[in-house]
């Protein structure tokens, strides 16, 4: 087959086209698989302001942030101590409390689930708040603790704590 | 190529212009005129049929809805109120939609459930069996994405649920699950794109519908003794035959499907959805569509996250390699007297896993969607292959006519050949 000249310019021939026809066919998709990515304005990061002073011990408030609740608990002494009192061995994700949280009495985390995304029960008074006094989640059953590390149930992960600063006593930034 | 063969002759001079151009005429007699049915062939054969027209009716019924609908997460919910309360047979269309997805999936889950139990997908029909799987993926992409767009707390909640269960493939995940819906959370990126998607869909399924049929019409239609066709003795043509009897059946339908659109539009409906989408309140229990609750159940039955998106990917996917684990010779289960039970079995689980997939993943409805998952691939993995170790089948009648002559089993005063003519 390959003995004539003008047959193996002609194997080149084709192969190199198939190539660079695949090449730019692929090239060409980036653009539209591009497209579908969050646009720039989506992109650009929200910080929101709360001012905490109205949160007494044990409530919690739900604000918005970049589209997802976030959850800020002022804790009870009771709750820090549960908390603290974890063996790390018992975690699922394994997370000292002192490292979740910037002051010991304020929890804050991004309120989804990390199994599905639902958002956990647990901010009312009147909700479930699971088998470990945390959050539960009522779409697939896991249960979260108060410092909002997984302790039961499919979620893999515990709860998000987002990046926020104490820009005084009474007024946190999210984000 | 070779030259065009010889065009066929019509009376009609229309219809010969058209065929020297264009053979679609005699391809239309071919197919859909003289194309030969077994004779033996009950209504289990009329599901493809009626499933064709669901699909027109629900293309029709889309593209009048889309009309007066606005995908925009500020606009959504108010614009199918908007439908349902302003637009002239607004309610009509809507529920016409609604309800023929949900009679779309039970004729289909029909005539799946046929092709398995007489063994359609065997050879030579493997092909015609994977592309059905094909539509079938795509019917439960395009159902899922319909859901989100009325933005009410269902849709929007289980939109955010089954982009989610793409976050649990490791490394890429998250980056896949924010391409997919353009933004961190769904938001009014993914709403667009959803219904851009869900408009698009369903002409793709035509297509995928049209090398369906295509594909079985190469070897013909399968039959309740699962035999090949040996003769003309054994057939009818489809037309008037099969026309008529699919008509028929076509009119049943018609009657169910009105009796809910009319009598009982939202028995399918989740009260939930009529509650505009609020992304801080998860309702208190998130339901799929019945039609994929099967497949929700499986998800929910593991209690790790990763293991239940791939076990609820593997048990849609098995479905495509059904053709070579089971590997009986004999097609339909008529002829396999142990196979056949472990089969109606299967339905039963399949059922039994829907209902679940509706209830708490808690207690004893855990324990029921477990057991059920646990039967659902044994079935398909153990006794699919294995069975022919110990199953011994029955004996094959010799062709479609002896079905009716001989045994004396169907019929009891055998017919002649004119008379079955």
């Amino acid at each position: 087959m390959s003995e004539n000249p003008s047959e193996k310019r002609r194997d080149f021939l084709q192969l190199s086209t198939i190539t660079l026809g695949a090449v730019g066919t692929a090239a060409f998709m980036w653009p539209f698989l591009k497209s579908m990515n969050p646009a720039e304005d989506t992109l650009a990061l929200g910080s929101t302001e709360v001012d905490i002073s109205g949160i007494d011990e044990g409530q919690s408030i739900t604000v918005k942030w970049r589209g997802k609740p976030v959850f800020i608990k002022r804790r009870t002494q009771q709750e820090i101590k549960e908390a603290r009192e974890v063996l790390l061995t018992e975690l699922k994700d394994p997370a000292k409390d002192v490292n979740r949280v910037q002051k010991d009495e304020w929890l804050i985390l991004v309120g989804v689930c990390t199994h599905l995304g639902c958002v956990p029960l647990g901010q009312k008074m009147t909700d479930s708040k699971g088998d470990f006094n945390g959050w539960y989640c009522p779409c697939h059953g896991s249960h979260y603790d108060t410092s909002g590390r997984i302790r039961k149930g499919p979620a893999p992960k515990n709860l998000d704590v987002p990046e926020y600063t104490f820009l005084n006593e009474t007024t946190i930034k999210i984000g | 190529m070779s030259g065009p063969s010889e065009p066929k002759k019509y009376k009609n001079p229309i219809l010969n212009w058209i065929e020297f151009r264009l053979p679609i005429i005699s391809y239309f007699e071919k197919e859909y005129g003289d194309y030969p049915m077994p004779k033996n062939c009950n209504y289990f054969w009329s599901f493809g049929a009626m499933a064709s027209i669901l699909l027109v009716v629900m293309i029709v019924s889309g593209i009048f809805i889309a009309m007066n609908y606005t995908p925009h997460t500020d606009m959504a919910f108010v614009s199918v109120e908007r439908l349902m309360r302003d637009v002239n047979y607004g309610w009509l269309l809507r529920y016409i939609h609604s309800n023929g997805a949900a009679f779309f999936f039970i004729v289909v889950y029909i005539h799946m459930l046929r092709g398995m139990y007489y063994g359609s997908y065997k050879y030579p029909r493997e092909l015609n069996w994977i592309l059905g799987v094909f539509i079938y993926l795509l019917m439960m992409a395009t159902s899922f994405l319909g859901y989100t767009l009325p933005w009410g707390q269902m849709s929007y909640w289980g939109a955010t649920v089954i982009t989610n269960l793409f976050s649990a493939i490791p490394v890429v995940g998250e980056g896949l699950k924010t391409w997919l819906l353009g933004d961190y959370t769904v938001g009014n990126a993914t709403l667009n794109r959803f219904f851009a998607l869900h408009y698009v869909l369903p002409f793709v399924i035509l297509g995928v519908v049209g090398l369906h049929v295509a594909a079985v019409h190469v070897h013909g239609s399968n039959n309740p003794a699962g035999i090949d066709i040996k003769s003309k003795n054994d057939t009818v043509k489809f037309f008037p035959y099969m026309l008529l009897k699919d008509t028929l059946a076509l009119c049943v339908l018609g009657v169910l499907i009105s009796a809910v659109i009319f009598f009982g539009p939202n028995i399918m409906a989740e009260v939930d959805n009529y509650i505009p989408a609020d992304p801080l309140v998860t309702p208190a229990h998130i339901v799929p569509n019945w039609y994929l609750a099967p497949f929700y159940a499986i998800l929910r039955a593991i209690p790790d996250k990763l293991g239940g998106v791939v076990l609820m990917f593997a048990s849609i996917l098995v479905l495509f390699i059904l053709p070579w684990l089971d590997r009986s010779k004999v097609r339909s289960c008529n002829f396999r007297p142990l196979y056949k039970w472990f089969m109606m079995l299967f339905f039963i689980d399949f059922f039994i896993l829907g209902y679940v997939g509706l209830k708490p993943a808690e207690g004893l409805y855990l324990l029921i969607a477990r057991i059920g998952l646990v039967y659902y691939f044994v079935f398909f993995f153990i006794i699919s292959p294995f069975i022919g170790l110990i199953e011994k089948t029955k004996e094959l009648p010799a062709s479609i006519s002896d079905v009716y002559l001989g045994g004396g089993k169907s019929i009891t005063t055998p017919l002649t050949q004119k008379e079955i003519n």
